[in-house]
């Protein structure tokens, strides 16, 4: 009989949950954009932007924690012996889901853990976003209960479940080999921000510790966001809840202690308050992240612990970032962005396309 | 009646449904549930207890687990 994991009991999930509101509290004191201490939507498309997929120039970034995440899977799932390298189960479908769901998204302007840290740092507007996320997911629950399914996947070779971490460490060496040079949007291959939420981050070193821990943590308690919300809707079940409840508790309180709750919807950090688009962004992003299986902090993980399935979506959410900045599709604090409204419907057409198509086959 | 299901290399929450709702159907007494992964291995077990249902036994093999669950 294997060790009983302890991080998968009740209370381990809340302490995750806890662990990680603390954290991205504290990230964004020292350094993260406000109410942005992790954001996977958000530190996605800075990474995009750093490596020049897109040109938005206050959005580029390597962000250390996003590394740290699939890392810290990786060795905890090495270390428990649940490296299951694995693939095959409809990757361009999971593709355009991650491209959606980041575009979803960034209408909004976070994924559903930075629309919690916004929600515990005061701002209304998160509210429209939990709302719309909800939304996005229950209409996923209707798809998993009518036999929605990506099918199976396939065991593979280890390298296979590598390739997204080694990608990750690919990015780390970058940001080693072309550090930030003060004054200078350029280094070497990559680009930086000298302004906006592309130029807070907290020190290296940090950013990368907390990314490593939180990865660790969430391999073991299999911490999601979109399944806490997914698993009381379909089973009544609260087990991943309380971890995203824990979340935001801890940050909020965190937030009061440091002087980062400032209640209201206007002039709230890196945040606009167009309710409706805020809304539908989240109800897009909500049922991408349903349809595929997972938050986009939790495809991280899964991508550590061998998933290629899941490395695919990530892959999907950068490209569809790079896709969002260049087509004006993401919003900014001024409101949505020319193409935004358009590309929230077109997302939400092919969403629900996968969904009534993507079904049980006879020898599934 | 014992009954099989097999949700090896499905993801979530694909393998708790298939397990609920063969509990639903009601023509089983015992069940038997292959998954592939921790997390599936850990979630059904854990929605089988919250429907009364106890986990007799779980065998671990070599492309994932073995679960078996009996109406208490």
């Amino acid at each position: 009989m294997r060790l009983r994991n302890v991080f998968a009991t009740r209370w381990g999930i809340i302490f995750v949950g806890l662990f990680i509101g603390v954290c991205a509290a504290l990230l964004q004191k020292w350094g993260n954009p406000g109410n942005m201490g992790i954001c996977v939507a958000c530190f996605g498309r800075d990474i995009a932007g750093a490596l020049g997929l897109h040109r938005a120039g206050v959005v580029q970034y390597i962000r250390p924690e996003i590394i740290g995440f699939v890392m810290g899977s990786l060795i905890a799932a090495y270390l428990f012996k649940e490296y299951r390298p694995r693939l095959g189960s409809a990757p361009i479908v999971r593709f355009v889901l991650g491209a959606f769901a980041m575009i979803g998204a960034l209408v909004f302007l976070g994924c559903p853990w930075r629309a919690a840290l916004r929600l515990a740092g005061g701002d209304g507007n998160a509210i429209l976003g939990l709302v719309g996320l909800i939304l996005g997911i229950w209409i996923g629950t209707l798809f998993l209960r009518k036999g929605y399914t990506l099918g199976r996947t396939q065991t593979t070779n280890a390298a296979a479940g590598w390739m997204l971490p080694l990608i990750m460490l690919g990015f780390l060496a970058l940001l080693i080999a072309f550090p930030q040079i003060e004054g200078q949007s350029r280094s070497g291959v990559l680009y930086y921000s000298l302004k906006g939420p592309g130029s807070m981050h907290a020190p290296l070193l940090i950013s990368l510790g907390a990314g490593l821990a939180v990865g660790f943590l969430a391999q073991r308690s299999r911490f999601c966001t979109m399944g806490a919300i997914r698993d009381f809707i379909l089973f009544r079940q609260n087990h991943l809840l309380l971890g995203f409840i824990a979340l935001v508790a801890a940050a909020f309180i965190t937030n009061l202690i440091v002087g980062q709750f400032h209640p209201g919807f206007k002039n709230q950090p890196v945040a606009h308050t167009m309710h409706i688009w805020n809304f539908a962004g989240m109800v897009l992003a909500g049922l991408a992240f349903a349809l595929a299986g997972g938050c986009p902090g939790r495809q991280l993980f899964l991508s550590g612990e061998g998933d290629g399935d899941a490395a695919v979506f990530v892959m999907g959410m950068i490209v569809g970032a790079g896709l969002a900045h260049n087509f004006g599709l993401a919003s900014s604090p001024k409101g949505i962005g020319s193409y935004g409204i358009e590309a929230v419907i077109i997302g939400l057409t092919v969403c629900l396309l996968i969904g009534f198509t993507m079904r049980k086959r006879s020898n599934a | 009646m014992r009954t099989k299901i097999d949700a090896r290399g499905l993801s979530c929450p694909q393998p708790v449904l298939m397990t609920l709702n063969e509990i639903k159907a009601g023509r089983a007494s015992e069940i038997e549930i292959l998954v592939d992964t921790d997390t599936s291995q850990e979630n059904v077990s854990r929605a089988a207890t919250t429907q009364g249902w106890k986990v007799a036994d779980v065998i671990e093999e070599s492309d994932g687990y073995q679960i078996t669950i009996r109406i208490k």
